[in-house]
C-alpha cells in the first residue's frame, strides 16, 4: 500500500500534536521502552530550548506532561457521554430481545444472541427483504442526491466566481433553502406536491398540460422523485457554500496565465478549478453522503411514519421497525448494520481519496 | 502506517457521529411510585380539541379547581397525538416522565406489558370509585382480559357516519344509508361535478387499520386468533380491506386524491362540501373549525353489511365501530403517587366528565355522566353505538404492530388504486400476507 511506504518526514499530522507531550516526556526518560510508539524515530523533536537539565524534579515533569491531558479531559468526558455511551447502549440492545415488555427495565431483557441480526439479514424472509429493499432504495437515492447536489453546487459556484452586478443577491437567494428550518421547508414542499391542490400538479397538468392525469407525488412510485427533488433542493446550497469558499483560494494569476496560453473555459475548469477544489470535494462528498444516507427529517415530514415503498429510506425504515412496532432489539440490530456499512464506506473512501493526495502533500 | 491510522480514525469518528443512534441510555431506578413530591404533578394530556391552545384553554380552569381542592399544582403539557407514543416510550425507558398521562386506548395492552404504568388493581380501582362506574365497552379497551387495567377510561370515542344534508337533498336521497350497498349507491348519486360521495383518509395507516378491523368483524373475521397470533390474510379480512379500498378503486365514490390524505384533509373536504359523507370519530369540533355548523350535517351509525345486522338482534356481526378513546394512567415512576390517584379520581368524576366531554364533543365512559340528556344529536348517536355495536380493537401486546403493518398495507393499496393499477382479491391477500409475515418472531 503506497500510503504505508510514504516517506517518514515529520509531517504535522493532527495526531502528532496530540501525542506531543507523551513524546516529550519519553524523550526525557533516560531509557524509553524500545518500540514505543511515542518514541518513534523521525518524530519531531521538542524544541531544544525547553529540554530541561538532567535531574530536574519529577513533579515538574509530570506537571508539564499532564497539563494537556487535564485540559483535554472535559472534552473527552463529554464525548464519551454524548457519543460513545448511547452508541454502546445501542450496540448492546442489538443483542437483546428488547420489546415493550422490557422497556422500563432494559437489563431484564433476555439475550438474543445474533437472532436480531439473523432476522435483519435473512433476505428471503419478509423483514430482511424489506430491509434490503429499503437499503437499495437508500443507496440509489444517496448516489443521485449527492451527485446532483454536487453538480448544482459546483456549477453555481463557478458561475458566481467572477464579480457581476447582483452576484450577492443571487448568492443569498441560493443559500435560502439551507437557511430555512427543515420542518417548515419540507412541510411547504408537501403542500406543493399534493395531488389535488399542489402547485406542481397545477403547473404540470393544468397549465402546461404535460401529463395526462394528475400524478401522485406523495404516494406510489413517483414519491422517489419527489423525495429526490426535495433532498437536492435542501442539500445543494451547502455544496455551493463550501465550494464558493474554496474557490476564493484559487489564484486569479493561474487563470490569467492559462488564458494567455490559449486555454478556454472548459480547459480552465478541468485543469485549474477542479484540481484546486479537490481537497474540499473530498470532505464535501463524504459529508453529503453521510447526511443524505442517514436523512430522517425530509422523508418523515414528507411521508409520515410509513413511507411509500419507493421512498422508504433506511433511517425511516429502522424507526418504523423499532419505535412504531415496539421492537427495539431489531431496530438496534439494523442500526448497527447500518453503522458498519457506513464505517466501511467511509474508511474505503478516505483511503482511496487520500492515496494520491497524500504523497503530494509531503 | 500513520496515514492509514489517521484515515481509519477519521472514518470511525465521522461515521459514528453521523450514525449515532437516537437511543439514550436508560436505567430503571425505582418503580411502583413514591410520594417524594406531594405538592405538584405533571400531566400529559393528548390533543383532543381543534388545537393545542384550545386544549389548554379547556383544561386550565379544571386544573385550577383541582389545585383549590387539594393544594396540588398540576403542570400541564398537551402532547400532539402524533408524538405521544414516542414520548411515552422515551419516558418509560428512561424513567423520566409525567406523573399522570393520557394514552390511546388501543395501546393499553402494549403498555400493560411494558409495565410503564401503574396497574389499576382492585384497590386502586376502588380509589376511583370502582370498575362499575365505567361503561363495559370502555373498560374492555384498558388492557388484556383478566389482568388489572393499565389505565382507566377518560374519554370514549366511536366512529359514526356524517352526511351533508344539503347535498343529500339535492341528490334526492331521503336519509343516511344503513348498509354499505346503500352507501355506495348514494355515493354514486352524490359523485358529480367535482364532488364525491365519501371522503376517506387513505394515507393514514391508523384510520385504515380501524376501518379494516370493523369491516373484518362484519365479515366474521378477526385479525388475531384467541392465542394472540395474527390472522391478517383470512378471507373475511381480505374481503374487508378490498371493500374499503374499492370505495376509491371500483366504486369511485371517493376521490383519487384521498389516497394521500393523512392530515385530516377528509374532514375538510366534508366540511367544505367536496364530499357528501365522512366516517369519523366525534367530528363536531373539527367540522365547526372548518366552518360547518351542526345543523348542516346529519349523523348516523356506520353502515352494516345488510339491514338485518342493523336491527337490535343483529347477532355476532353487529359491529360497526371500534371502541375509540383515551385512557388516563399513572406513570410507574411517579413521585407523587397519592396526588396522581387523586387527580385520576378528579378527572373521572361525574362532574368533570360532563364538562370535559362537552368541551371535546366526546362521550363520557362514566355511566353516571351518561345518564344526563344527550347534549346534542351527535352524542345521542355516539352513545348508542358505543353501548350496542362497538368492539374494542384486539387487546394483544402486538396491537400497535397490527395498526402499523395493516394500515400501511392498505395505504399502499390505495396508492395502487389511485395510480390506476387493479386492486383484486389476490393483490389484497398478498399485501395482508406480507404484513402478517412481518409480525415476525
Amino acid at each position: 500500500m503506497t500510503a504505508h511506504s510514504a516517506p517518514r518526514t515529520p509531517a504535522p499530522a493532527a495526531g502528532d500534536t496530540a501525542r506531543g507531550p507523551t513524546r516529550t516526556a519519553a524523550d526525557r526518560t533516560p531509557a524509553p521502552a524500545p518500540g514505543r510508539r511515542s518514541a518513534a524515530p523521525g518524530a519531531p523533536a521538542p524544541s531544544g530550548t525547553r529540554r530541561p537539565a538532567a535531574g530536574s524534579p519529577l513533579r515538574d515533569r509530570v506537571r508539564s506532561a499532564g497539563l494537556p491531558y487535564l485540559l483535554l479531559l472535559p472534552a473527552l468526558a463529554l464525548e464519551l457521554l454524548i457519543h460513545l455511551v448511547p452508541m454502546a447502549t445501542g450496540i448492546v440492545m442489538a443483542f437483546k430481545d428488547l420489546t415493550q415488555e422490557y422497556i422500563s427495565d432494559w437489563s431484564a431483557a433476555p439475550w438474543a444472541g445474533l437472532d436480531n441480526f439473523r432476522v435483519a439479514v435473512d433476505v428471503d424472509a419478509p423483514v430482511g427483504e424489506a430491509l434490503l429493499r429499503s437499503f437499495a432504495v437508500t443507496c440509489g437515492f444517496t448516489v443521485l442526491a449527492v451527485g446532483l447536489s454536487w453538480l448544482l453546487g459546483v456549477t453555481a459556484a463557478i458561475l458566481m466566481q467572477d464579480a457581476f452586478r447582483g452576484r450577492g443577491l443571487l448568492r443569498a437567494l441560493f443559500l435560502t433553502p439551507y437557511a430555512l428550518p427543515v420542518y417548515a421547508a419540507v412541510i411547504t414542499w408537501s403542500f406543493l406536491l399534493q395531488h389535488d391542490n399542489g402547485l406542481l400538479n397545477h403547473v404540470l397538468h393544468d397549465q402546461l398540460g404535460l401529463t395526462d392525469g394528475k400524478p401522485f407525488w406523495l404516494v406510489g412510485d413517483n414519491s422517489f422523485v419527489a423525495l429526490l427533488l426535495v433532498a437536492v433542493w435542501r442539500t445543494w446550497p451547502f455544496a455551493f457554500l463550501l465550494l464558493t469558499a474554496a474557490l476564493q483560494n484559487v489564484s486569479a494569476d493561474l487563470y490569467e496565465a492559462s488564458a494567455l496560453d490559449g486555454a478556454g473555459m472548459w480547459r480552465q475548469i478541468r485543469h485549474i478549478t477542479l484540481p484546486a477544489l479537490r481537497p474540499v470535494n473530498q470532505v464535501l462528498v463524504l459529508v453529503l453522503f453521510l447526511w443524505t444516507f442517514n436523512d430522517f427529517n425530509v422523508p418523515f415530514v414528507l411521508f409520515g411514519k410509513s413511507a411509500p415503498q419507493s421512498a422508504d429510506l433506511v433511517s425511516l425504515h429502522i424507526y418504523q421497525s423499532s419505535f412504531v412496532t415496539w421492537d427495539f432489539g431489531a431496530g438496534s440490530a439494523m442500526s448497527v448494520l447500518l453503522l458498519l456499512f457506513l464505517l466501511l464506506v467511509t474508511a474505503g473512501y478516505l483511503l482511496l481519496t487520500s492515496r494520491g493526495r497524500g504523497s503530494a502533500d509531503v | 502506517m500513520r496515514r492509514f491510522r489517521t484515515a481509519a480514525a477519521a472514518a470511525l469518528v465521522t461515521a459514528l457521529t453521523a450514525a449515532a443512534s437516537g437511543c439514550g441510555g436508560g436505567s430503571a431506578t425505582k418503580s411502583g411510585g413514591s410520594n417524594d413530591k406531594p405538592g405538584e404533578l405533571t400531566y400529559w394530556a393528548t390533543n383532543q380539541g381543534s388545537s393545542i391552545e384550545a386544549d389548554k384553554k379547556v383544561l386550565a380552569p379544571e386544573l385550577k379547581k383541582f389545585e383549590k381542592q387539594t393544594g396540588i399544582k398540576v403542570k400541564l403539557e398537551v402532547v400532539p397525538w402524533s408524538n405521544l407514543l414516542d414520548r411515552i416510550l422515551a419516558a418509560a425507558s428512561s424513567g423520566q416522565g409525567p406523573d399522570v398521562l393520557n394514552i390511546g386506548n388501543t395501546w393499553s395492552s402494549s403498555l400493560q406489558k411494558s409495565k410503564a404504568l401503574l396497574p389499576f388493581d382492585d384497590a386502586r380501582m376502588a380509589d376511583v370509585g370502582g370498575a362499575d362506574r365505567f361503561s363495559k365497552a370502555a373498560l374492555a379497551a384498558t388492557g388484556a382480559e383478566g389482568k388489572p387495567p393499565a389505565a382507566v377510561p377518560l374519554y370514549s370515542l366511536t366512529y359514526a357516519l356524517y352526511w351533508n344534508k344539503k347535498m343529500f337533498r339535492q341528490a334526492g336521497i331521503d336519509g343516511p344509508p344503513v348498509t354499505w350497498d346503500e352507501l355506495v349507491a348514494d355515493g354514486k348519486k352524490l359523485s358529480r361535478g367535482g364532488r364525491h360521495g365519501l371522503a376517506v383518509e387513505g394515507g393514514n395507516p391508523v384510520e385504515n387499520a380501524h376501518h379494516a378491523f370493523v369491516l373484518g368483524k362484519q365479515h366474521g373475521a378477526d385479525f388475531f386468533d384467541e392465542n394472540g397470533r395474527p390472522t391478517f390474510d383470512q378471507p373475511g379480512n381480505v374481503k374487508a380491506v378490498k371493500q374499503y379500498v374499492d370505495f376509491l378503486a371500483e366504486d369511485g365514490i371517493a376521490a383519487k386524491g384521498n389516497a394521500e390524505y393523512a392530515q385530516n384533509q377528509s374532514v375538510k373536504d366534508f366540511a367544505t362540501g367536496k364530499a357528501g359523507m365522512l366516517l369519523w370519530q366525534a367530528a363536531r369540533t373539527s367540522l365547526l373549525a372548518h366552518g360547518m355548523k351542526p345543523d348542516e350535517y346529519g349523523i348516523a351509525p356506520v353502515p352494516f353489511q345488510d339491514r338485518q345486522d342493523a336491527t337490535a338482534s343483529g347477532g355476532k356481526t353487529k359491529v360497526n365501530s371500534m371502541v375509540g378513546g383515551i385512557n388516563i394512567g399513572v406513570f410507574n415512576h411517579t413521585d407523587n403517587l397519592d396526588g396522581a390517584m387523586k387527580f385520576v379520581s378528579f378527572m373521572t368524576s361525574t362532574k368533570e366528565q360532563r364538562i370535559l366531554t362537552d368541551a371535546y364533543g366526546s362521550v363520557s365512559p362514566v355511566l353516571e355522566a351518561q345518564q344526563a340528556e344527550p347534549r346534542d344529536k351527535d352524542e345521542a348517536v355516539l352513545r348508542s353505538v358505543l353501548s350496542s355495536s362497538a368492539a374494542p380493537l384486539p387487546q394483544v401486546p402486538d396491537e400497535s404492530k397490527f395498526e402499523t403493518l395493516v394500515g400501511t398495507a392498505v395505504k399502499r393499496l390505495f396508492a395502487d388504486a389511485a395510480a390506476g393499477r387493479p386492486v383484486t382479491e389476490k393483490t389484497v391477500r398478498e399485501a395482508l400476507t406480507k404484513a402478517q409475515q412481518q409480525m415476525g418472531k
